[in-house]
């Protein structure tokens, strides 16, 4: 199942790109991706569980599943947030 | 051409704008108009001790707006008859510019006052928006912690302190 990224500010940047592809196993959740994104750009991985995301340009939880085609946003901390997701 | 009341900004804000824009919607409403209270972020000098040169705020905006529509419905659920503003800037910003204006309108001022600090409060919780300063000997991203639309934690803490 084949599904877009985005990366946003400091997680952009560490990565060196703004868009990739993930392809991940059916039945998956948003923090499968994450894992996928992290394992294939190391430099994600100190972020662990303080990134939130997005799903189809909504907030969404990292439990939430995917689907084929979502378009799925990771976002670093902001200025004044709360607390991890993990 | 008329502001929206929510918006992702690329131009320079004006307050006194954002202001009568937002005065003429609240003399519509109830009560009408008896204050607006309006904050005003400024990008600073300095940041812890190093001189800032410039800075640079990136959002992603469908997701911000999304994002200052939860915190208007918050508003209304909690002042209703009050109006809220949010704007943020993205982009370059040199020292002295406007990244963020907050204008609440009440028929009375206390809620006024409640309004736009639990705005600017949660702004900073849960918008997309992150900030990039620029300094004369490198530069760094400025993180807190992780956004939570959901953490009622964090909305109480908001509660609180514009209610203190």
């Amino acid at each position: 199942m084949r599904v877009s990224v985005q990366l946003f500010a400091r997680l952009r940047e560490l990565a060196g790109r703004a868009d990739l592809e993930c392809d991940v196993p059916a039945g998956s959740a948003i923090q499968d991706v994450w894992r996928a994104v992290a394992e294939s750009h190391p430099a994600l991985g100190a972020y662990g569980s303080s990134v939130s995301c997005a799903r189809n340009e909504d907030f969404a939880r990292m439990s939430a599943p995917v689907g084929e085609g979502d378009v799925i946003a990771f976002l670093p901390p902001v200025s004044g947030g709360a607390r991890g997701w993990s | 051409v008329p502001l929206a009341d929510l918006s992702i900004a690329h131009e320079p804000l004006g307050v006194e704008r954002v202001v009568a824009e937002l005065e003429r919607a609240a003399q519509r409403e109830g009560e009408g108009c008896g204050g607006v209270c309006t904050f005003v972020g400024v990008v600073r000098a300095t940041h812890k001790g190093r001189r800032v040169r410039h800075l640079e705020y990136e959002a992603f905006e469908p997701l911000a707006l999304k994002a200052f529509a939860r915190i208007r419905e918050e508003i209304d659920g909690q002042w209703p008859g009050t109006l809220v503003a949010i704007h943020h800037r993205v982009g370059r910003l040199a020292v002295g510019d406007a990244s963020v204006v907050i204008a609440a309108a009440s028929a009375h001022r206390a809620a006024a006052f409640q309004v736009c600090r639990y705005a600017i409060e949660r702004v900073k919780q849960i918008a997309p928006v992150w900030k990039h300063e620029f300094f004369d000997d490198g530069d760094a991203w400025v993180e807190g912690a992780t956004a939570d639309v959901d953490d009622a934690d964090a909305r109480r803490r908001a509660l609180d302190v514009a209610c203190a």
